[in-house]
């Protein structure tokens, strides 16, 4: 193989890797789903689940076919791009996630947008000055943000800002979104709080591996050739600790799309997350495995891409 | 039922409050404001800040932002599925029923003219005229045995199959008179009928994306687990209301958030507010509360066919081992009534109030389990969160028990799935039953022997024919003489033990006006929105 190529096949390779994953999740989530107690007719009917009552609901909802026979027919079903439907309430899946995965992007992305960049800044400021009063406030800010809980930071702020203050809504749906300054009202308390959580996370890991990039003989070469500090962090050291840098980054991240339930909750942003609690709690087969699918997606593109990411970057791993 | 008082300060709710604290039952509270000059009728609600004087006359217009407790992607517009709050918020909002019930619990006729019968037996329901759908078609009697019958189909999945299987025969007699011939006599169909799931929906309607009704909003957009928005119908067939102009309604479950929202001015309306959060909502001139003790009980159920429930002795220690003052005071901080071990609460005008709760005596209670020679044996009790506040109900219990040498075990399983597999199932264990409008249904439906939800397993064939007689008696005096005494059965004989009656509480801002307590429930019966305004 020529060697151009090489970096190539390793990121076809990480593809089809992904895609195996992806169906190993998919039958995963399906015997997890099965062991749950209770159908999707016994929850429905609650309190009111008589078995004629339950019967004539899994006949009229076509539950009587095996399971697993439901299970495959809805993976053919996704070869061919169609999700689904929803058994609880008969609509489309792709209609139920549509909106909903929007919202829960929009928030990734901005979230993405204002963390990154600080975490990253913060972090490689940190390696630079290490041991500086700077590097030990910064330490110590992200220890304590790692350590309070989400949803703590959630309602304290909600309670500082929208009850106290009045400067912010207490919710982010529905509130008025109609010019710039709204929506950025809308938006910084749920923001400011995720990024409270994934940034602490990436600024450690930063500042980890440009610490470990600078203690190698190769950097301590260039400070002695006379290079400045910042020409010796930033052109030396930051190239090789990319590839660590971008794996935190994406683990980070992945979190925004499946992991934010707490945010969604307080805040009441109809997300994906929301959503797929839901589904479980109904025993909505189609909708589960769906929302599933897609947490799945975001992890692997993200860690794949990050992956890539390494692949480019790394002189050695291309050969 | 409640006349908002008008000479109320902030040391009537300082007052109020240390009184609640102290342990005070709601009976005594009201006793305490009747004496004070607040006139506060029995069963009615509490409305605490209302000195922030609240307007009396009606406001049109506004927007309201009402939120609730629970909301999932099973939240539906078909009135025979609905299941929780948020469903009947909205059935109440783009649907009407034939009757419903006022806030003294008096059935009133809504979609119906009148709903008479001669033998209790055969039903004829007289429609009014001139009603008419979102969509335009005028309301007839062909869409109310359309409605009607729906819940026979076991493949609607209606929750109140068992409550319409009493139905024979529905029929229409002409464009506005629907015959109902039920099969053995009950004289409680105009109040079965005022239940939510017997909204009346358009004939042949299928498609429940959207509601298409004859209720007070018109559904502009409905996202289910997200929210709904409602707009006025301004062809609405009553001469009075609704008086907002748009109301959106959507469920913030965390309890705080809901509380925050809700101070924040954001929203409202918040459903269901949990009494801890009481606090952070006194002294705020801002909001106010709405209580309502509509009949949502939690209970312990001991199974009279199991071990240990089979043996006597050991259901009648466990009432007295039940210390509901405790209950009532600190699990429930005060947000409650004591009950007495019958399901039909001060709420219901067939209540007995004669039939006194059993007092908490460990002494009596240790006495019945030597008897029943169960003392030191280890007997689990199930409790969830699913059955609210049943874990520390259960731990109350335990306490109790193990002061007097009881080994109770509280055994706490998940919420998912309890009421399939635990409840009803368990030898002890919780359960949670919701305010129903009549005693008959309650019977019917919990206690009787073919009950499908008899907790207990009680059968008594004296308590059967009782209920079978009372609910074709059309006289109302021996009616209720024979509720009275069937209330005692239930109390003395069957295995569920009732602690108290929960109260819920609804936070409101002061702005809202027109709310008032019902005993079909919270947020007036959920059917709030066509009835309230709010004040500039």
């Amino acid at each position: 193989m020529p060697q151009s190529l090489t970096p190539w096949f390793l990121v076809i390779q990480r593809l089809g890797i992904a895609l195996l994953t992806l169906v190993i999740v998919s039958f995963a989530v399906f015997f997890a789903t099965e062991l749950l107690p209770g159908d999707v007719a016994e929850i429905l009917l609650g309190q009111a689940a008589t078995p004629e009552a339950v019967a004539g609901l899994r006949e009229a909802m076509g539950l009587n076919e095996p399971a697993l026979s439901r299970f495959v027919g809805w993976l053919v079903g996704l070869l061919g791009g169609d999700l689904g439907t929803s058994y609880v309430n008969k609509m489309e899946v792709v209609e139920l996630i549509s909106g909903r995965l929007g919202n829960s992007l929009k928030l990734a992305g901005v979230t993405t947008l204002v963390s990154v960049p600080i975490a990253l800044a913060l972090g490689i400021g940190a390696a630079m000055w290490r041991g500086s009063l700077f590097d030990r406030i910064v330490s110590v800010l992200t220890i304590s943000v790692i350590s309070v809980p989400e949803f703590m930071v959630a309602t304290l702020a909600v309670l500082i800002f929208a009850v106290w203050l009045g400067w912010l809504p207490a919710l982010s749906y529905g509130a008025d979104v109609s010019s710039l300054s709204a929506m950025l009202k809308a938006y910084a308390m749920p923001v400011i709080t995720l990024s409270f959580v994934v940034s602490a996370q990436m600024i450690r890991m930063t500042r980890a591996a440009v610490i470990e990039t600078i203690n190698t003989p190769y950097v301590e070469m260039a400070l002695l050739k006379g290079a400045s500090r910042k020409r010796m962090v930033l052109g030396h050291a930051l190239p090789n600790a990319l590839g660590p840098i971008a794996n935190a980054v994406a683990l980070s991240l992945s979190y925004l799309v499946g992991g934010v339930i707490i945010v969604e909750t307080i805040f009441n942003y109809p997300g994906v997350a929301k959503l797929m609690v839901d589904a479980v709690s109904t025993r909505d087969l189609p909708l589960i495995q769906s929302c599933a699918m897609i947490f799945c997606v975001s992890y692997l593109s993200l860690i794949t891409l990050a992956d890539m990411i390494a692949i480019l970057s790394n002189p050695r791993l291309r050969r | 039922m409640t006349k908002i008082p008008t000479n109320w300060t902030g040391r009537d709710d300082a007052m109020v409050e240390q009184m609640i604290r102290r342990g005070a039952s709601r009976r005594e509270l009201l006793k305490m404001l009747m004496s004070s000059g607040v006139a506060a009728a029995a069963g009615g609600s509490l409305l605490m800040r209302a000195g922030a004087a609240v307007a009396a006359t009606p406001v049109s217009g506004g927007s309201l932002k009402a939120a609730g407790w629970s909301s999932s992607t099973a939240d539906t517009l078909d009135p025979a599925k609905a299941s929780l709050s948020t469903d009947y918020v909205r059935c109440c909002a783009f649907y009407n029923r034939l009757t419903f019930l006022d806030e003294a619990g008096q059935v009133q006729m809504e979609l119906a003219d009148s709903v008479a019968s001669d033998d209790a037996q055969t039903w004829e329901v007289k429609l009014k005229s001139g009603v008419t759908f979102h969509d335009g078609k005028t309301l007839s009697a062909d869409d109310v045995v359309f409605s009607l019958k729906r819940h026979l189909d076991e493949a609607v999945g209606s929750k109140v199959n068992s409550i319409a299987k009493q139905m024979t025969e529905i029929s229409k007699v002409d464009d506005l008179t629907v015959k109902i011939v039920l099969s053995a006599p009950n004289a409680d169909l105009p109040t079965i009928l005022s239940l939510h799931h017997f909204m009346i929906i358009a004939d042949g309607t299928t498609d429940f994306s959207k509601a298409n009704g004859t209720g007070a909003f018109i559904c502009e957009a409905f996202e289910p687990g997200v929210r709904s928005v409602a707009v006025k119908n301004p062809n609405y067939f009553k001469a009075e209301g609704p008086y907002l102009d748009s109301f959106e309604f959507f469920a913030i479950p965390d309890n705080n958030a809901r509380v925050n929202a809700l101070l924040s001015g954001d929203i409202q309306l918040a459903a269901s507010v949990n009494p801890r959060s009481m606090r952070m909502l006194e002294g705020q001139d801002s909001v106010m509360t709405s209580v309502t003790t509509a009949g949502n009980y939690t209970n312990l159920n001991i199974r009279l066919d199991l071990e240990p429930g089979a043996k006597a002795d050991f259901v009648e220690g466990m009432k007295y081992l039940v210390n509901r003052e405790m209950i009532q005071k600190s699990v429930l901080r005060g947000f409650a009534e004591i009950g007495n071990d019958q399901p039909v609460s001060a709420a219901n005008r067939y209540h007995n109030p004669n039939l006194a709760p059993r007092a908490f005596d460990p002494e009596k209670a240790k006495y019945h389990f030597e008897k029943a020679g169960l003392l030191g044996t280890e007997i689990p009790m199930v409790a969830s969160d699913a059955a609210s506040s049943s874990v520390d109900m259960a731990t109350v219990v335990q306490q109790a028990g193990s002061q007097i040498g009881m080994n109770l075990k509280v055994e706490r399983v998940p919420s998912d799935g309890y009421w399939s597999n635990y409840w009803l199932k368990a030898p002890v264990h919780f359960g949670n039953i919701n305010p129903r409008p009549t005693p008959d249904i309650l019977f019917s439906l919990l206690y009787s022997s073919d009950a499908p939800w008899n907790e207990s397993q009680y059968k008594s064939e004296k308590f059967d024919s009782m209920m079978v007689e009372a609910r074709g008696a059309l006289d109302e005096e021996k009616r209720t003489a024979m509720y009275w005494e069937m209330q005692e059965m239930i109390a003395n004989e069957a295995g569920t033990i009732i602690p108290a009656y929960i109260s819920n509480v609804d936070a409101v801002s002061s702005k809202l006006g027109g709310l008032k307590a019902n005993p079909l429930g919270g947020m007036m019966g959920y059917a709030f929105a066509e009835y309230v305004w709010l004040n500039a």
